[in-house]
């Protein structure tokens, strides 16, 4: 930490800039905030300030209209799909590469962080057409697969780093009381890292629930349309109407605002843990 | 311990779902597209090997060249503004002591948006006539009253704009883990010699947080090669080409003209880009740069 006795001078105009840049993170969101709960009536007088009466029926007006039940439902199973399938893959990976070591699995690592890097141009035309050759396009479990695969890598390493740190006499001591491998990774490993399960947990669910390429490319059919891509459809569909936009804006932000509120460190730690391993 | 697991196969098994998705989602349709690359497949019908007549085609494409170097400005302007930005903002914050954490969470809850959210925002705030626009209108300044992103000198800014945005909370982070592990008594030592803000800043702090500055660096330049959502959402590429990037582009070669060899073309153009440049920091660290 850095404490060093800064001049009383120098710490205000450390906090005048440091505010300048928190109003620009944060007053577009505030606006947001206040379309979605503005009459529509309102948005030619008032554009940014906030609503002069609070009108909520924007959110049951916008959930009706875009048929919200049926798109959430569409995003919360790639979501949970996606979490369950992801973390179980690479639970046992993570598990394998950091404690079992078997050899040549280097190569698997390898082959990992060569594919974190891969852009998604290079394959989704040949991901798309042998999709569309099994029949998982507009398939939610097509998706699923998909998102699996983008994340395990990531959710894989760390997972590793993280049962790397697990004492090796537990282990050893299991196994000398006759457990097998398989019993090793579900009645020692797991148990202990319910932490890193957390974090890769919330980081998955985060990038599936936002992600707008891939839920582009392969879900075309309206019924089958993740939150992602029905937003986008809807600021087409109701191009002027910027009450009902922003409602449904902010009905797409609440899980997530929410969730960061309860898990803030393990958001952060997790989306930046790449910088800290290098 | 390690030679005792190693006997027994039962270890592969773990690795082998991750291996297996992996290579059926992502491994197996790259290499296909490094295959096809040299045909002129359009996803129908019969697939001809024509060697490398579509990169020929592509070093004449004028569309795709002004792409790469609106990817380059694009790769430049987030080595610029968002670093400098926030390299000011964490050392700024490393100087306080009192409301530290709201100002992580402030800077750092845009980067957890969608990107349809983001630039729902900001189209608004653009928005000629309501928004910022009719703001400037109002006070008199029209000039400032156009959309930037559909006036061809700006579009491209503008959606750059809108993307780093959303993301210098994630270098702020970045930036700060780095700063606290700096030892305090290097600040103290300069304090004594009477060294300015600014001189610690450049003689302690930059050098101290250098492996979390080049890894920045480096993300920002892969990540900088397949920017999509943003462009594809706030301007499609348009006004007449003025935003377009590598990865839009080759989206609209791909699932609009059907053209797969063309597109996987593109792609493997991508790849490669994207492969040299994680070679070259690998190299920058196996010669010591201590990164």
């Amino acid at each position: 930490m850095i404490v060093a006795k800064y001049r009383r001078r120098e710490v205000i105009s450390n906090y005048i800039i440091l505010i300048i840049f928190a109003l620009i993170a944060i007053l577009p969101l505030a606006v947001l905030l206040f379309n979605s709960i503005k009459p529509q009536m309102e948005f030619g007088v008032n554009p940014l300030g906030p609503p002069s009466e609070i009108r909520f029926e924007n959110f049951s007006e916008a959930w009706v209209k875009g048929e919200y039940a049926k798109v959430f439902f569409n995003s919360l199973k790639l979501v949970v799909g996606s979490v369950f399938l992801c973390l179980a893959v690479s639970l046992a990976a993570g598990f394998s590469l950091a404690k079992l070591n078997p050899k040549g699995s280097a190569i698997i690592a390898v082959y990992l962080l060569v594919g974190i890097s891969i852009p998604a141009q290079l394959y989704i035309v040949p991901l798309f057409l042998l999709w569309k050759e099994i029949h998982l396009l507009n398939t939610h479990i097509g998706l699923v697969i998909i998102y699996t695969a983008l994340n395990a890598p990531f959710a894989t390493f760390l997972i590793r780093s993280y049962m790397i740190r697990l004492p090796d006499e537990l282990f050893e001591a299991a196994r000398l009381d006759g457990a097998n491998t398989f019993q090793l990774f579900f009645k020692v490993a797991l148990p202990l890292s319910w932490p890193v399960i957390l974090t890769a947990g919330l980081i998955i669910a985060l990038a599936v629930w936002n992600e707008f390429l891939f839920a582009l490319t392969f879900i075309s059919e309206e019924g089958f349309k993740p939150m992602a891509t029905i937003l986008f459809a809807f600021q087409w569909r109701f191009e002027n109407n910027y009450a009902l936009q922003s409602a449904s804006a902010i009905m797409m932000v609440a899980p997530v605002a929410i969730l960061f509120m309860l898990f803030q460190r393990r958001f952060i730690s997790g989306l930046t843990s790449g910088g800290l391993k290098g | 311990m390690k030679i005792f697991f190693n006997k027994s196969f039962v270890a592969w098994y773990f690795v082998f779902p991750v291996a297996f998705i992996h290579l059926f989602v992502i491994g197996i349709p790259s290499l296909a597209s490094l295959a096809l690359c040299l045909t002129d497949w359009r996803g129908l019908g019969e697939i001809n090997y024509i060697g490398f007549e579509n990169f020929i085609e592509l070093f004449d494409d004028r569309y795709l060249k002004k792409a790469i170097i609106n990817n380059v400005i694009w790769t430049i302007a987030f080595l610029t503004v968002p670093v400098g930005i926030a390299l000011t903002c964490a050392y700024l914050l490393t100087g306080i002591k009192r409301g530290q954490m709201f100002f992580r969470l402030a800077f750092f809850f845009p980067y957890m948006l969608a990107s349809v959210i983001n630039c729902q925002i900001w189209k608004y705030l653009f928005h000629p006539i309501h928004g910022l626009g009719g703001f400037f209108e109002r006070i008199g300044w029209e000039f400032l009253a156009v959309s930037p992103f559909t006036t061809k000198s700006t579009s491209l800014f503008a959606v750059a704009f809108v993307d780093g945005w959303h993301f210098w909370g994630f270098l702020v982070v970045i930036y700060l883990t780095g700063m606290y592990q700096v030892d305090n008594h290097l600040y103290e030592a300069a304090d004594i010699e009477g060294a300015t803000k600014f001189q610690k800043f450049r003689y302690i702090t930059l050098p101290m947080i250098r492996p979390v500055f080049v890894f920045s660096i480096m993300i920002i330049i892969i990540w900088s090669v397949p920017v999509f959502d943003y462009v594809y959402i706030l301007t499609g590429g348009g006004p007449a080409y003025s935003s377009e990037v590598i990865a839009n582009y080759m989206y609209s070669q791909a699932f609009e003209r059907f053209d797969v060899g063309y597109s996987s073309a593109i792609g493997t153009l991508m790849f490669f880009y994207v492969m040299i440049i994680v070679a070259m920091f690998g190299l920058f660290r196996r010669a010591g740069w201590d990164i």
